[in-house]
């Protein structure tokens, strides 16, 4: 049967911060977009983000741009390119103060002005002290910012699409990319959405690791539909695990605890970042204090009657502080720790948070890849933004509050590209390829078509357990081997996972099978990445290479589906207007 | 731990029914989201809504033993078995406990939910005081998980017509926000016999917010600025 087709001149997949921003430009363009999302916008994981989002207003203490700029590169342990690093801190403020006049409910000072916090890794005078720099609403900067992006997208009359899922990209034989296939989830239709136009802004996908701060519907769906047509994906095993997730649990309990004085203790009660990072301390970069606590944990000073975690105090900030700054957090802290910190510590442990890696873009949310002749070229009719996308701002490590402004920036940058490329008439409306949807219709045949096999949740919990235990905080020689036999063995397993539901309306289970494919390339090219990465940088960290190696690693990885194959690309180092930050060892 | 759960699936079924289940949980399934995931990886065709397992995306709001909650945020250790599980209630159902939205959505886009102000931008922020701001508390919190509008007598009766007390808190969230300079006409589009004033105080939304936010707090201060306005 012929699928439905609809037209548009731009399709936005997902509708967190960044499709929700990027949406936002095109849909004041008067263009005919469709938003695409799993969920109703407002149940995105951006909502979940706590702790602010970074600016060198200076509201509260002088900062500026240059010095957020050095922080971020630092941060990025020098992976990350300085050139869009210089883009992203340069416009930073341009994108706070307008998301503030969208209505965004910021904390205030007694002045008026947005309320800025500490926040880990970001400083004053090019590392001299921490800085106020995380502008914030409580401990609630993201569901602030989402439901702030989605009713201005209200304003805007932009056309949601909610609960469909993007399946697969459709290439044409030019390699241009010219619509995606969705499955729409209350009646399970599958259709292709044609546009000029594809922006994928589809989260993170911390759902690979078995203990992780990420919403059950961050599947990394947008790495897995590039993989699949094709397309590289870049710096895969950089993630950051939060050194505060609860224990247990996995909830995350925002850095901006300890921006706002809290600190960590071992069992001896011994504040041990002083050690690790004796100028700022608790507030040194996220990949340092995880690694600061998972090497207390390992030495036997982790608390609790199996040692394992580490306690987060915050009780000397006050009841005052607590129930105005971090409201939330004693809410999770009370429901998944049992604990008031008002009176006691929370239970923490470093947790998977954030993928720094992702799909190659540059400032413009293009879609980048080597042309083969040493060069890149630009993926025509693909953009990416957001936790999705590689820019790469981030590097081998991001700093607390970066990711926010990350998905305002370059939400808004590349629904601005989209936009110029529509009206230069770089893109147009291509005829779609005459096989288009059929591989889409063969992923779907083969879940029907199942009588049985392996169930979708255990090959999933396996992806999760083998990605814990395989690719952790600390990463050993011969268990990244063992990782990549046994990820491609789950990889194997997937493909012929089973669904007993083969029902039509809302069939969850046959979603949660598609999104396994997605956490299935994102595991593979994680796994596969760090084993070929022989230095340690950022979250990167090897016992058997116990450094960083800039002469020959300060490059990024491409990993590629097909062929199984990685390439390498230089970091630009190169910033767009000032001096190039040369790598220095990274003290705290 | 024992549990009784609505089921419905249009493909197959002519009438909803009860389900029991009878599972074995684990120490680490601590909410009843936990359960429920244990629930379909035995039964792959129980369908549910959830996504960020900490209270704040609003997806998995139900009826848990007769009360509106978020099973993510709902302790097992707090719930009496057998624990009985339905859609929330008054809501077109889709299939098991996923029900159609639509129209609570289309009340809370009735309330012209973004701030209204168009005075030129600033170059910086537009100023706020922190007590100016402090009123937006109770208020800005809201997850849109439909807990309260569907514990509402009045919303069961006239979804269409009541803004309903989700909407109604943001109507006034809106109102409360000084940056907003719409509030006459915010107030024009509830004057009416149903959209604002079908709400008759009867608590049930304070009752149930996950959030411990108050409706029917901000529903009354609607109702003050309105008779002021009279006056």
């Amino acid at each position: 049967m012929a699928m439905t087709i609809r037209q548009f001149d731009a399709v936005v997949v997902g509708a967190g911060g960044s499709g929700l921003r990027a949406a936002l430009q095109l849909a004041e363009s008067n263009l005919r977009v469709a938003v695409l999302s799993k969920v109703f916008p407002t149940r995105s994981h951006t909502v979940a983000a706590q702790g602010g989002v970074s600016a060198s207003l200076g509201n509260d203490e002088p900062d500026n741009w240059h010095w957020h700029m050095y922080d971020t590169v630092k941060g990025s342990d020098y992976l990350g390119d300085q050139d869009a690093i210089e883009y992203m801190c340069r416009k930073a403020n341009e994108v706070v103060i307008e998301l503030e006049h969208f209505g965004m409910p910021f904390d205030r000072l007694d002045n008026g002005k947005i309320y800025q916090r500490p926040f880990g890794g970001h400083t004053s005078n090019y590392g001299e002290r921490p800085v106020k720099r995380a502008c914030a609403a409580a401990d609630r900067t993201g569901h602030a910012m989402l439901h702030t992006l989605y009713q201005r997208n209200v304003r805007a009359n932009t056309q949601f699409f909610v609960e469909w899922m993007a399946l697969d990209l459709i290439r044409d034989a030019d390699g241009d990319v010219v619509g995606v296939v969705a499955l729409e989830m209350e009646t399970g239709e599958v259709m292709i959405f044609q546009a000029k136009a594809t922006l994928l802004a589809t989260g993170g996908a911390g759902r690979i690791y078995a203990a992780s701060t990420n919403a059950f519907i961050n599947t990394g769906d947008g790495l897995g539909m590039v993989a699949r047509a094709g397309i590289p994906l870049q710096d895969m095993e950089f993630w950051q695990f939060h050194p505060t997730g609860v224990a247990g649990a996995g909830v995350l309990i925002t850095e901006g605890v300890r921006g706002e004085g809290g600190f960590l203790l071992n069992k001896n009660g011994e504040r041990f970042m002083e050690r690790y990072a004796p100028t700022v301390k608790d507030l040194a970069g996220r990949d340092v204090v995880a690694r600061a606590m998972a090497t207390e944990i390992k030495e036997g000073r982790g608390c609790g009657k199996d040692a394992d975690h580490i306690l987060l105090k915050l009780d000397h900030l006050g009841a005052d502080v607590i129930d105005k700054r971090l409201p939330g957090i004693r809410e999770i802290a009370k429901k998944f720790a049992n604990v008031d910190p008002v009176k006691d510590p929370i239970p923490v442990v470093p947790t998977c948070h954030y993928m720094m890696g992702g799909i190659p873009t540059n400032i413009g949310g293009q879609v980048i890849v080597p042309d083969g002749k040493g060069g890149e070229q630009v993926i025509r009719g693909l953009y990416a933004a957001g936790e999705c996308a590689c820019v790469s701002v981030h590097g081998a490590n991001r700093l607390g509050t970066n990711s926010l402004l990350d998905l305002l920036v370059f939400g808004k940058s590349s629904g601005d590209q989209v936009v110029h490329d529509l009206a230069s008439d770089t893109l147009t409306q291509k005829p779609l390829p005459a096989d288009a949807g059929d591989y889409t219709r063969a992923r779907l045949a083969r879940l029907d078509g199942a009588k049985s096999g392996e169930s979708v949740a255990e090959v999933g919990a396996e992806l999760r357990r083998t990605m814990q235990l395989h690719c952790g905080v600390f990463r050993f020689p011969d268990s990244l081997t063992e990782g990549v036999r046994k990820i491609r063995e789950v990889a194997d397993r997937a493909a012929n996972s089973f669904i007993a539901d083969k029902s039509k309306v809302f069939n969850t289970a046959r979603v949660e099978a598609l999104e396994l494919d997605n956490l299935v390339e994102t595991a593979v090219s994680t796994m596969i990445s760090a084993d070929a990465r022989h230095e340690s940088r950022g979250a990167h960290d090897r016992s058997d290479y116990p450094s960083r190696d800039d002469a020959a690693w300060m490059k990024h990885t491409l990993w590629f589906k097909e062929g199984d194959k990685l390439e390498y690309k230089p970091v630009k180092l190169k910033p767009m207007t000032v001096e190039s930050f040369e790598p220095k060892a990274r003290v705290y | 731990m024992r549990f009784q759960i609505y089921r419905f699936n249009p493909d197959q079924d002519s009438a909803p029914h009860m389900q029991e289940y009878d599972i074995a949980l684990e120490p680490t399934d601590r909410m009843l989201l936990d359960a429920l995931m244990r629930i379909k990886t035995v039964d792959d065709t129980f369908s549910f809504r959830r996504s960020c397992r900490e209270g704040v995306c609003g997806s998995d709001a139900m009826n848990i033993n007769g009360k509106n909650g978020l099973a993510c945020i709902t302790p097992l250790a707090d719930v009496q078995e057998p624990v009985v599980i339905r859609p929330l209630p008054g809501m077109p159902v889709i299939r098991d406990l996923i029900v159609d939205m639509s129209q609570f959505f289309k009340q809370y886009h009735s309330v012209t939910p973004y701030v209204i102000n168009d005075t030129p931008r600033p170059d910086g922020e537009r100023l706020q005081s922190p007590e100016d701001r402090e009123e937006l508390n109770g208020l800005y919190e809201c997850i849109l998980c439909a807990c309260c509008s569907t514990a509402c007598p009045s919303f069961w009766w006239n979804p269409d017509k009541f803004v309903g007390p989700a909407g109604l808190l943001q109507a006034y969230r809106f109102i409360a926000d000084t940056r907003d300079h719409a509030t006459n006409d915010r107030l024009d589009n509830l004057e009416d016999p149903y959209r604002l004033f079908r709400c008759h105080s009867i608590m049930n939304c304070v009752d149930v917010c996950p959030k411990n936010l108050n409706p029917t707090k901000a529903i009354g201060k609607i109702k003050g600025l309105m008779l002021k306005r009279v006056l």
